[in-house]
């Protein structure tokens, strides 16, 4: 037993150490993620990978920069679904959308886009709701194999039966197949769709500010990250939001425990839906 | 050396409500252990089995929050559509990773994670279910030094889980809900 509990520490010194790796070598920083998680991930990138140790896989990383997109594809990618929690999205076109109108133009950036579901949602909904033309909409990741598959719109068929029907529930006021092209067992998304997107690498743990935004949405994001981070990137988010700008969480994430919750007060708040004082 | 166990971790699927009405609402108000448990739900419902037990149990029952700290004497359900992880200093992290055997909430993913925080001082329960999650899980417990508890397949409302489990795990502790109530009561 004593064998097992030293062996299991050993592995997580291997861990740290190749997380120190990835940050030293490729600025990546995943030191401050919530660690079970991590883990787990980098089990399965190790076992499909095919190396038996940790420490095998920070030699490879540190010597072979084609490891790093590899090991990326496990630490980030997330699969998500358009219009997932589809009463999150009718909450945004029905309470956050009046007051977005007020505005000439509007700024919404989609924080840790990954695929780009999300994004491709929010899009939909503002061309529904009139307000494309007029908004600029910035989706970022840190995984520019995310970002490309974001900037591609392209998803499987066999996941539009969902999407659909999430986007029907969501309230959606047109029909999903209006902006996709389905062939081959995939669907591509109308280009037109991307026209008033910018596409950018940004890390929540390292960048910072970089334009005043009237609604950030960051699903299912934080809750990867440890305390002291989450405080980061929820200051990210204060200091980006115009006043009285929006802020939408996962349906279990919350500013509860942040030391940031004073600057923002409840908009929605089954929907996790916040909005940022006016001080 | 004997080591004083410190967490229960629970998962249920197939006829998990009435497994669980037999367990959860006979430990004392004194219970010294957190208990987690993972069932598998839908995952486009708001889930009413905190509430539920909350109103049966004689000790506070939540559903997990993310990185909420883990206290003794409480029951934790993980919430629809995340799996729930404990982090090696008590505390649980939630996550939307994919489904793990068709599922989220996984139970391996609780139990692994619940191994790697608690080693040796972990009970983890296998019940009923109609699929094959937990099985891997159980057998992390195991190899942590933890100790594996299974309901008997005979008395299961799902054989399969319990099976499975055992499949992979032949030193686990077989017993009916009874006398799982009854260890957990006594350990």
């Amino acid at each position: 037993m004593t064998e097992m509990l030293a062996s299991e520490k050993i592995e997580d010194i291997e861990i740290r150490l190749l997380l120190e790796a990835l940050f030293l070598k490729y600025h990546y920083d995943f030191r401050s993620y919530a660690m079970a998680s991590i883990k787990r991930r980098l089990k399965q990138a190790r076992e499909q990978l095919g190396f038996t140790t940790f420490s095998a896989m920070q030699e490879s990383l540190l010597r072979d920069p084609d490891m790093l997109p590899q090991m990326l594809r496990f630490l980030t990618v997330q699969v998500s679904e358009m219009f997932r929690d589809p009463s999150y999205f009718k909450a945004i076109r029905e309470k956050v959308v009046p007051h977005l109108r007020t505005y000439p133009s509007i700024k919404v950036w989609i924080a840790g886009c990954s695929g780009g579901e999300e994004l491709y949602s929010l899009v939909i909904l503002f061309r529904e709701e009139g307000l494309e033309e007029r908004t600029l909409f910035y989706a970022t990741d840190i995984n520019p194999e995310a970002l490309k598959t974001a900037e591609a719109g392209i998803f499987a068929l066999d996941r539009l039966q969902l999407f659909t029907e999430n986007h029907r529930r969501s309230g959606g006021k047109s029909s999903l197949s209006d902006y996709y092209q389905a062939a081959y067992g995939k669907v591509t998304f109308d280009k037109t769709l991307r026209r008033n997107v910018v596409f950018a690498d940004h890390s929540l743990v390292t960048d910072a500010v970089f334009a005043e935004m009237h609604l950030i949405s960051c699903r299912n994001v934080l809750i990867y990250f440890d305390r002291d981070l989450q405080d980061r990137a929820l200051g990210l988010f204060k200091d980006s939001l115009a006043r009285k700008g929006f802020l939408g969480l996962g349906a279990k994430e919350s500013l509860r425990f942040s030391r940031h919750a004073g600057a923002f007060e409840d908009f929605v708040r089954e929907e996790k839906l916040y909005q940022r004082r006016g001080d | 050396m004997t080591i004083e166990p410190e967490a229960v971790v629970i998962g249920a699927s197939a006829g998990a409500l009435e497994a669980l009405s037999a367990i959860l609402p006979a430990l004392p108000a004194g219970f010294r252990m957190p208990v987690l448990v993972v069932v598998h739900v839908p995952p486009d419902r708001r889930s009413a089995l905190a509430e539920l037990f909350r109103a049966k149990c004689k000790l506070p029952v939540e559903e997990a929050e993310d990185k909420q700290p883990i206290t003794g004497g409480t029951i934790y359900f993980a919430p629809p559509a995340y799996h729930l992880l404990v982090e090696v200093d008590r505390t649980v992290s939630l996550s939307s990773d994919e489904p793990v055997l068709f599922s989220r909430p996984s139970i391996d993913v609780l139990f692994e994670t619940a191994a790697d925080a608690y080693g040796p001082a972990l009970i983890a329960i296998v019940l009923t279910g109609a699929n094959q999650d937990g099985a891997r899980g159980l057998k992390a417990v195991v190899e942590a030094g933890g100790t594996a508890v299974v309901q008997e397949p005979a008395t299961a409302f799902a054989s399969a889980m319990p099976e499975a489990a055992i499949l992979m795990c032949p030193s686990a502790n077989v017993m009916s809900l009874g006398a799982i109530t009854q260890y957990l009561k006594e350990v």
